[in-house]
This record gives structure tokens, sequence and C-alpha cells, in this order.
């Protein structure tokens, strides 16, 4: 019996995700009264995953490196049963959402994502996981031998818990491709929905395109992503990939604010995972008060340059 | 060109979850069960193959009866058949094991299945289908274009796009972007006639195991009222964000 997490990288460097998908295995690991490894390819900076409690990696090089699901999973369902993997950690990032299923049937393993919490039950194992996008939880019992779990985005948080590390150089087995990437696009230098610890998100109640300066300062000041209602990226005011809700991106980051929102349950659906939600719309009775932590009635167009003033001012101090 | 959709039968994105049986069952009473929407984007993608390069639009279920009229559907928008491969859907390991079985017997070019359902949001079926009958698999599909023996997909990830190309045939996860919200398609008068026409196949099931089982379901805790800041007092918020709250 042993734990394995997948740590994912991205431009040879770990990718944030991994601090909390490490510092989950090695949870696990002590309940469970065994040890957690860890299997990474391409980052330079495998090592700091000792910062959270990994003792080993598995490090190779010798796989693709932009990201390739097939490939990586035939390595790391060749690796498992050679080192007695019964638990493998997964983050809940799209790569790993595309990974997880691939390698759960080569390893005809059991697998559930979206987990918010340590097991509540070693034997047999039962997690906790999101359903009916977060409207509900479920507990799922896990019967495989070898069973993957993903943990959700911020639900468990990082645990520091400093141990030497030892990374260990080995040609990853099995690497077979079987799709080619044509390109590539990604924005550079900008935080993403996945990764951003804040959210700021417009609706419909902007008006138009030609307002989301006032989302992009606000999102500036707070080093946060940006995103959207459904209506906002049909209409074409936004691209695609800032819609989130239930049809679109999900959203659990520590802060989201929602500004002129309505609410509507499908995209509550996709956000209400977020830790702390702060709505800014004019109408009181808008149902994202009802799901919000904080709120402000007020219009737009004077609130938000108006908080972006002040938070520059706020940060500044330090 | 050959093409199969899988369906998934899920209530409705406004639909009250509820449970009943002591939390052991989802509540269906008076739930409304739709096609799952990221699936709905991927039908209807097949459909324009069909219409532009011509294709044989299949479609196929995991479930018993009570997912009929959602296979209809699929026919009224434009699928030529529909199969039920009849048995309850328990996880999404043994749905990928009935549907490689029957992928097996019957040959296709392109499989389109969604991202994931909006019910258990696993999104472990399409991927699971492609590493059992060993061929590429693309999720979150935003774009497709097939080409013969091989097809360029396109997928979101964190902050972006990235295209593949690989050859058929191919599984891919749908969602929003493979078509617009605009492009799907009601069923009209003259599609409910002629859907009644079509085959309709019952398949008997493998009766695969299911590794995995839901024991348990929990709503949220109900939520604390919010906090109202006015907005002429914008420091208070800085300062509940920063101080209460932990997040700035
Ligand atoms: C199957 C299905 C799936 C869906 N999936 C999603 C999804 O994934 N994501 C999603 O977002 N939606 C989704 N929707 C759509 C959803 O039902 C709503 O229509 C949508 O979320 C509304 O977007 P909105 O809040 O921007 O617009 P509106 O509902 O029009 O709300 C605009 C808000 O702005 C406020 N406002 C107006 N002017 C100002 C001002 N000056 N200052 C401050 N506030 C102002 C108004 O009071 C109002 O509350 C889905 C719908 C269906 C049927």
């Amino acid at each position: 019996m042993s734990v394995l997490i997948i740590a994912e990288s991205e431009n040879n460097a770990l990718k944030r995700n991994a601090a909390e998908v490490a510092s989950y295995g090695v949870a696990l690991a002590a309940k469970l009264n065994t040890s957690c490894a860890a299997i990474n390819f391409h980052a330079a900076n495998a090592a700091e995953l000792g910062q959270y409690g990994i003792s080993k990696v598995t490090h190779s090089t010798n796989v693709q490196k932009s990201f390739d699901a097939n490939a990586y999973a035939n390595a790391i369902a060749a690796y498992a049963p050679k080192n007695n993997v019964t638990h493998i950690i997964v983050s809940s990032s799209a790569d790993a959402k595309f990974l997880a299923p691939l390698l759960a049937a080569k390893l005809n393993a059991g697998y559930a994502p979206n987990v918010v919490a340590l097991p509540e039950e070693l034997s047999p194992l039962t997690v906790k996981r999101t359903a009916f996008t977060n409207k509900a939880f479920v507990h799922t019992q896990l019967l495989a031998t070898c069973n993957i779990i993903g943990v959700g985005n911020n639900a468990f948080g990082v645990i520091e818990n400093a141990v030497d590390c030892t990374v260990e150089e080995v040609d990853a087995e099995n690497v077979t491709s079987n799709l080619e990437q044509v390109s590539i696009e990604k924005v550079a230098g900008k935080a993403t929905i996945a990764d951003a610890d804040v959210v700021v998100s417009g609706g419909r109640g902007l008006k138009g395109p030609e307002n989301w300066h006032l989302i992009e300062d606000l999102a500036e000041v707070l080093n946060a992503a940006t995103a959207c209602s459904k209506p906002v990226s049909d209409m074409g005011w936004r691209s695609h990939d800032e819609h989130v809700g239930q049809t679109g991106k999900p959203v659990s980051t520590n802060l989201y604010i929602a500004i002129g929102i309505s609410g509507a349950i499908q995209h509550l659906a996709g956000v209400n995972s977020s830790k702390v939600k702060v709505v800014i719309n004019n109408d009181p009775e808008a149902p994202f008060f009802k799901a919000a932590d904080y709120g402000v009635v007020g219009d737009a167009f004077e609130v938000v340059p108006e908080l972006t003033k002040k938070l520059k001012a706020f940060k500044a101090l330090g | 060109m050959n093409i199969l959709v899988c369906i998934s039968h899920v209530p409705d994105t406004t639909s009250k979850i509820n449970f009943t049986e002591n939390n052991t069952v989802f509540d269906s009473g008076g739930v409304q069960f739709v096609i799952n929407p990221n699936d709905e984007f991927g039908l209807t993608r097949a459909i324009w193959l069909k219409e532009k390069q011509g294709a044989q639009v299949h479609v196929v279920h995991v479930g018993t009866s009570k997912s009929d009229p959602t296979l209809r559907k699929c026919l009224a928008i434009g699928a030529d058949k529909a199969y039920r491969i009849d048995t309850p859907a328990v996880d999404g390991s043994s749905v990928a094991k009935e549907l490689a079985a029957f992928v097996k017997t019957n040959s296709y070019d392109l499989i389109i299945a969604g991202r994931e359902s909006i019910d258990y949001n696993g999104g472990m079926v399409p991927g699971m289908l492609a590493a059992l009958l060993d061929i590429p698999f693309v999720p979150n599909c935003v774009g497709l274009e097939v080409d013969g023996t091989t097809a360029v997909a396109e997928r979101e990830i964190d902050g972006g796009r990235e295209k593949l190309k690989g050859s058929l045939p191919m599984v891919i996860g749908g969602q929003k972007g493979l078509v617009e919200e605009t492009d799907l398609r009601i069923p009209n008068m003259r599609g409910i006639m002629q859907a009644r026409q079509k085959p309709f196949e019952v398949v008997p099931a493998q009766q695969v195991e299911a590794i995995s089982e839901d024991m348990k379901f929990e709503k949220p805790a109900p939520k604390a009222e919010v906090k109202l800041v006015p907005a002429d007092d914008l420091d208070q918020l800085i300062e509940l964000l920063h101080k209460e709250a932990n997040v700035l």
C-alpha cells in the first residue's frame, strides 16, 4: 500500500496546484500509516515538493513537454502497480480531468473527482465530493484495489511540512502518444480562472464590452482573473473562455466578485464553491444577494471605480 | 461516416435538488429531465457533420426506459437511430465498459460524448471509453473538423486553447463552443412525427460490476445572511474582506 501524487508542471516548473495535491497526499498517507511519493514530468524544481512533506519524487523527462494525457497515463499506469500504489491523488485542473479517466480505465481503478476533504472512511475508501454542480454533496465508496482521488480546487488547502526530498530521474515506460499537437494558444502572464486566488466577473449589468475596463482595472489591482456570465459571452462582449457557470468553466476560488450579475441558478451552480462571494448589483432583489457573503447595493459604474481606487490605496499600504 | 453520440439524461438545470429514503436516493418527483446540455452541443455538431459531409448519426444511452423520452427527442432533432443499453447507470466506469462493448460490435468513426454530465459531474465516461478502446480522446472540445481518416479537435485549457490532431476513430468530450446555444435545435412537429418511424433498439447489458458506489447525499449547509455594505462606505467592505474573510 502506498500513496502517489501526480504533480503537474507547466513551462518546466511545478504548477501551483501541486502544493495542495501534495498536502492532501501526505495527510492521507499519515492516516493510512504509509508513505506518499510523487511523480512529475519536466519540472526543474520538483524537489520543492519537499516543502509539503513529499520525500521522494520520480521524475521523468523522456515524455513530450507539453502535457500529453495519453502518454502520461500510460507511463503512470506502468509505474503504479510496480510500486504497490493503492491511492493516486490528482488535482481538478483541466489537465487532471483529462488524464485521470484515462489512467482509471488503464488501471481499472475507481475514480472520484471534485473531492472536498480527506476520506471519511479508509476501508471501504469513502470520499465526499460535490455533485449536481455544487447543489449537493455525495459520499462515494471507491471499491477497486487502486483508486484515484481528484482534490477539488482550494478544497483542502496547503499544509507546509518541510522534509528532505530526493528526486529520482527515471525514464518513463510505455510512453506512446496518440495525438499530435497542432497549436496551442495561451494568454501569457495573465491569471487564469482555474489558478487565480481572486476572480472578478461581469454580467449583462455592465451594458456593453466598452465598459469592461471597470472589470479589468479592479482585476488588475487584485491580481485576479476576469470572468463573465453566459449572455456576456453569447453576445460576444467577452471571449468564450471567460464564461463561468454550469455550462461554462467552474470557479472555485478564494474570492469571487460578481458585478452586474443577477445570480441565476445556472450561474450560481458553477461559482458556488468559491470561498467568499461578493456581489455588486443595483437591484437589492437580485438572487445573487442570497448566495453571497458580502454585498453592495449600488450602481456598478459608481461603485466599481471607487472600490478599485480604494483597493489600490489599501494595497499600496502593504 | 458513422457518428455515435453518447447521451446522458439529467435533471433540468433549474431543478430543485432533493433526496429521499434517508438521503440515499435522488428525488426525481416533479423534476424535468433533459438531454445533458454538454451532450446536446455534441449532438448538434454531429447533425451538422451529417448535413455538410454526410453521416449516419446514432445516439446511445445506458439507462432504463425512464430515459426513452430523452432519446426520442434526440431522434426528433435529427439523430438517425437510438440505442438504449438496458441497465441503470451506476458509475462512470461501468457505463464506459458497457459503451465500449457496444462500440466494439458496431463500428464508428467518431464518438461524441459531453464534457461532463451536470448531475454527477464526473466527466469520466468519455475518457474511460477512449482508453478502453485504445483510441484518441479530446475533452473540453470547442472545435472539431473531420477529414476522411483524421480529425482536428480543439480543447479549452486553463487560459487558452490547444488544437490536437489524431486518427479516427476518436472520442471527444463536447461542450458549448462546439456549436453555440443559438444553434441548438428545438424539435418541430415534423421531426417528432419522423422520430416515431426511426429505429430505436434496446440492447441487453453486459452487467459489468461497478467499482464505485454513491452511498449518501447531503445538501450544503444553509448560507448565512449576506452582509450588506453601503455603497458610500467601501472602506468597510475592504476592512471586512481583509480582517474577517481574510481574502485580501
Ligand atoms: C441550460 C442553461 C445553462 C446556463 N448556463 C449558464 C452558465 O453556465 N453561466 C451563466 O452565467 N448563465 C447560464 N445560464 C443563463 C442564466 O440563466 C442567466 O440568464 C444568466 O446567468 C444571466 O446573466 P447576467 O446575470 O449577466 O444577466 P441578467 O440576468 O440580465 O442580470 C444583469 C444584472 O445586472 C444588474 N444591473 C443592471 N445595471 C446595473 C448597474 N448599473 N450596476 C449594477 N448592477 C446592474 C441587474 O440588476 C441584474 O441583476 C444558463 C441558462 C440555461 C437555460
